[in-house]
């Protein structure tokens, strides 16, 4: 049998449009162009047809047919997605759900909202802000992506040390299986029966279901913010500040690292007032009720001070509040100036080895010959080192490739992990190897085979075969630099 | 603290054995939760001795633990750092482990604040029914890399995994506390607890018992100390022996003969008509029930509500949980099947044939 299940492009659009109208089925190049990637623009695959279904229904007819032709589905958001998991299959239905994109309820007295996939992360905030509340998960891209996408990811944000992942703030998905059934997954009590199934496809990158729904909960806006910017010369100080400021008892809202290349671009790009000499700089957001807040400010000017901040500045007004996150909130972007191009990465690390990774990434980055701007949410030891390359030059992409991935061994190594609100998708697909063994790797897909035993939802992604490990292995010892090397192989 | 042990090879050795024999085990650690489930048969698997913290960092905001370890050694060790395990487990008895608690995802009054058991855990290392040991998540905040299989674990009853140890994050202990009644009706309760959960207040839990709202607020002092100006009620003295004796089901109100039964409901869902005697907890979101009514009405209550209903036995040391429609039973069967081929994992407990 084929990769596509033995029916022809054109005999499938045929039976598309039998359930979808003509404007929802896209097969021509040129349609089927701006599917080609997700925020990961060096994977391209154009899909062999695209799909854009506006119900539940449609929804569930495009997978009973892809189903019973063996066909594979990629689901997709709004195509922010920084780990290729949005990637068109060559032989398979790219599904966009972009048109589900009703708010269906908001209850303000259960705090809760029920939104379709193709709400924007955004978007339910503002519907909820009328009421004093909002959804807390802010990933960068909360402008554009998706709360689908966010299910898919278990995204994060600057707030999640206080608030949780997309994980912890959701209460029920229904999710579409590959033969089409759906199931509702939770509910808006505070538990359900049975297994934690909403911990289990929340993170799952559309390998186990389609997101068709979403009930979040809102939480009420908090009476008062306040951020905080503190310069340091030195990295390393800023990271013991960021420790003593924990281990103080008090929990921020966003404690935010930055180097100085980063604190650089985002002051050329953003004007936010960094200081451009710094090493590193810390923001650090407290929220809460007025009286607990400003207790909480004087606590922590107090530790910063403590800690050889060389200037600690408290923002005087909302304006200026705003301006300390504009400049974070557009360091990619910032730092995407500097260069032709930037590669974005996302390991984690326990927060005590900070100064150490720096100084290995620092190196990395002299051995690969490529600079790097690093911007980290400090708090909960998630970092973002931005890689600059021009991908015009020979071998320079493979190059940013080949740091990007020694950073994420480098953050195994530390105990860390490869991802911390990116996902595997394809691009971590590799490292995944690292940071995984044979036993754990057969686990996940075994649980994936318990949702979908045909294999056709986003085939290929989130979890490497053990044949792909073998080779990738094999590969990394001869490069003589296998982190590790009493681990598991295979 | 004595008696830490490694006992992963020993645990291993019996599940693989069990494995190769079909042999259901029967997993306990120190006992408190046994009822807490269907009585099932099976050999003696014991985590009890498999003890001791493998490491905690306060800065970290981490601690990680062997399943055996007392969970009142564990909040002893935190208390001593300032921290705390935030969702406030239910210790339900004195052998309580950290095993149980996250194999159960028990969680006390704090929970619609913080989060539950399952909310906190990082990261675990369970031995499948295969008898292979799996390491899933790990000790970082963020982790994403393959299924979120650990916390698939939380709640599990055992059933696709014997756990080893798990990563919790802890936070810190609110600096102080307060508590305020107010007499009202259950349904006053109701709307009040959340008309407060809607504003930006810091509270830590909501209860009505006996006529009583019971509203705690935990935080900065000087955020809590001016609760009184915005809130009213009366100051409740004590207040930690309240809230203990609440999560440990020690109120009065627990002392029935009647069938009990946990209600997990939408927080702001109306009270069931269902004749009995009430209590709410998790503001709303937990409410007991001692009564007489026939399963099937408590069922059909919770379940027209958006919620569910466990039935926990006064007359027998067992709970039956809300049955799961047939989609999502299919898929438990296959999960299962995925990670306890054999069957062997604490058959029955949760579920029959499960």
């Amino acid at each position: 049998m084929s990769e596509d299940g033995g029916i022809g492009k054109a005999k499938l659009v045929a039976q598309l449009l039998a359930l979808l109208p003509a404007d929802s089925v896209l097969s021509e190049p040129e349609d089927l162009h701006p599917y080609e990637c997700d925020g990961l623009s060096a994977y391209r695959q154009q899909p062999w047809i695209t799909v854009l279904p506006s119900t539940v229904d449609e929804v569930q007819a495009v997978m009973r047919l892809c189903h019973r032709h063996g066909v594979p589905v990629v689901a997709r958001g709004a195509g922010t997605g920084l780990s290729g998991g949005a990637l068109p299959h060559p032989h398979g239905v790219l599904l966009g759900l972009a048109k589900l994109n009703g708010v269906l309820a908001i209850d303000p007295v259960g705090r809760i909202a029920r939104v379709q996939p193709g709400v924007r992360n955004l978007a339910i905030s503002e519907a909820a802000a009328p009421f004093g509340l909002y959804y807390a998960p802010d990933p960068s891209s909360q402008i554009a992506c998706t709360i689908g996408g966010n299910v898919a990811e278990n995204s994060g944000g600057v707030h999640c040390l206080k608030y949780g992942l997309t994980v912890h703030n959701i209460l029920q998905i229904k999710l579409v299986m590959p033969e089409g059934e759906l199931l509702v997954i939770g509910s808006e009590a505070l538990d359900s029966p049975g297994y934690d199934l909403l911990a289990l496809v929340t993170g799952s990158e559309g390998m186990l279901g389609v997101v068709v729904e979403v009930t979040v909960r809102l939480l009420p806006v908090p009476e008062q913010a306040e951020v905080m910017l503190a310069a340091f010369d030195d990295v390393e100080r800023a990271g013991s500040a960021v420790g003593a400021i924990i281990t103080a008892g008090v929990i921020p809202a966003g404690l935010e690292m930055m180097d100085n290349l980063a604190i650089r671009a985002a002051e050329d790009f953003a004007h936010a007032g960094y200081p451009r000499e710094a090493a590193a700089i810390l923001l650090c957001e407290l929220d809460g009720t007025r009286e607990g807040v400003d207790e909480q400010v004087a606590r922590v000017r107090q530790i910063l001070e403590h800690s050889g901040a060389t200037e600690v500045r408290l923002a005087r007004d909302e304006a200026e509040r705003a301006m300390f996150w504009k400049g974070r909130k557009s360091a990619f972007p910032a730092v995407g100036r500097l260069a032709p191009d930037y590669y974005c990465m996302d390991g984690t690390i326990p927060r005590r080895h900070l100064p150490l990774v720096l100084r290995r990434i620092n190196e990395l980055s002299e051995q690969f010959d490529l600079s790097v701007a690093n911007v980290f949410h400090a708090g909960d030891g998630n970092l973002h080192p931005l890689i600059l390359y021009d991908a015009n030059k020979p071998g320079e992409l493979a190059r940013a490739e080949a740091f990007g991935g020694s950073i994420l061994e480098l953050c195994v190594e530390m105990g860390g992990s490869i991802t911390g609100e990116h996902g595997v998708g394809m691009e971590k697909i590799n490292q995944m190897c690292v940071q995984f063994g044979a036993a754990e790797l057969t686990q996940f897909h075994a649980i994936k085979h318990a949702f979908d035993p045909e294999g056709l939802l986003n085939p290929g992604k989130a979890v490497p075969s053990l044949h792909r490990c073998a080779e990738f292995g094999s590969m990394h010892v001869h490069g003589g630099n296998l982190p590790h090397p009493d681990l598991e192989r295979f | 603290m004595g008696g830490d042990q490694d006992q992963t090879e020993v645990l291993r050795q019996q599940v693989t054995e069990a494995h190769a024999g079909r042999t259901p085990l029967r997993i306990s650690g120190g006992g408190s939760k046994a009822f807490y489930g269907r009585p099932i048969e099976g050999t003696s698997l014991t985590v009890g001795g498999h003890r001791g913290v493998i490491a905690y960092e306060p800065t970290e905001l981490v601690l990680t633990a062997r399943a055996g370890t007392p969970l009142a050694d564990i909040e002893a060790l935190l208390a001593a750092q300032g921290q705390m395990l935030a969702f406030e487990p239910p210790h339900w008895g004195d052998g309580a482990t950290l095993g149980g608690t996250v194999a159960c995802n028990l969680s006390g009054p704090r929970r619609p604040f913080t989060g539950s058991a399952r909310d906190f855990v990082l990261g675990c290392h369970v031995i499948n029914g295969k008898g292979e040991l799996l390491h899933f998540g790990g000790e970082v905040m963020k982790n994403v890399a393959g299924y979120d299989a650990a916390r698939l674990m939380a709640g599990a009853l055992g059933t696709l995994g014997v756990l080893l140890d798990v990563s919790l994050k802890v936070l810190p202990m609110p600096e102080r506390k307060l508590t305020l009644m107010q007499a009202c009706t259950p349904t006053e309760a109701l709307t009040q607890m959340n008309r407060l959960a809607g504003q930006p207040l810091p509270l830590s839990a909501t209860a009505w018992a006996d006529g009583q709202l019971y509203l705690r607020f935990s935080g900065a002092a000087s955020a809590v100390t001016s609760i009184p100006e915005h809130v009213s009620g009366e100051m409740l003295p004590k207040d930690a022996v309240f809230w203990a004796e609440l999560r440990e089901r020690h109120l009065p109100f627990f002392d029935d003969a009647r069938p009990m039964w946990r209600l997990a409901l939408p927080p702001a869902a109306p009270q069931p008509e269902i004749a009995g005697d009430w209590l709410i907890d998790w503001g709303g979101a937990q409410r007991w029930l001692a009564s007489d009514e026939p399963a099937d009405r408590v069922r059909a209550a919770a379940e027209a509500l958006g919620g569910h209903a466990a039935l926990f036995h006064t007359d027998a040391p067992a709970v039956d949980f809300h049955p799961l429609p047939n989609g999502l039973w299919q898929l438990h069967r296959r999960l299962k099947q995925a990670f306890d081929p054999a069957g062997i994992l604490n058959p029955g407990r949760m579920y029959e044939g499960l």
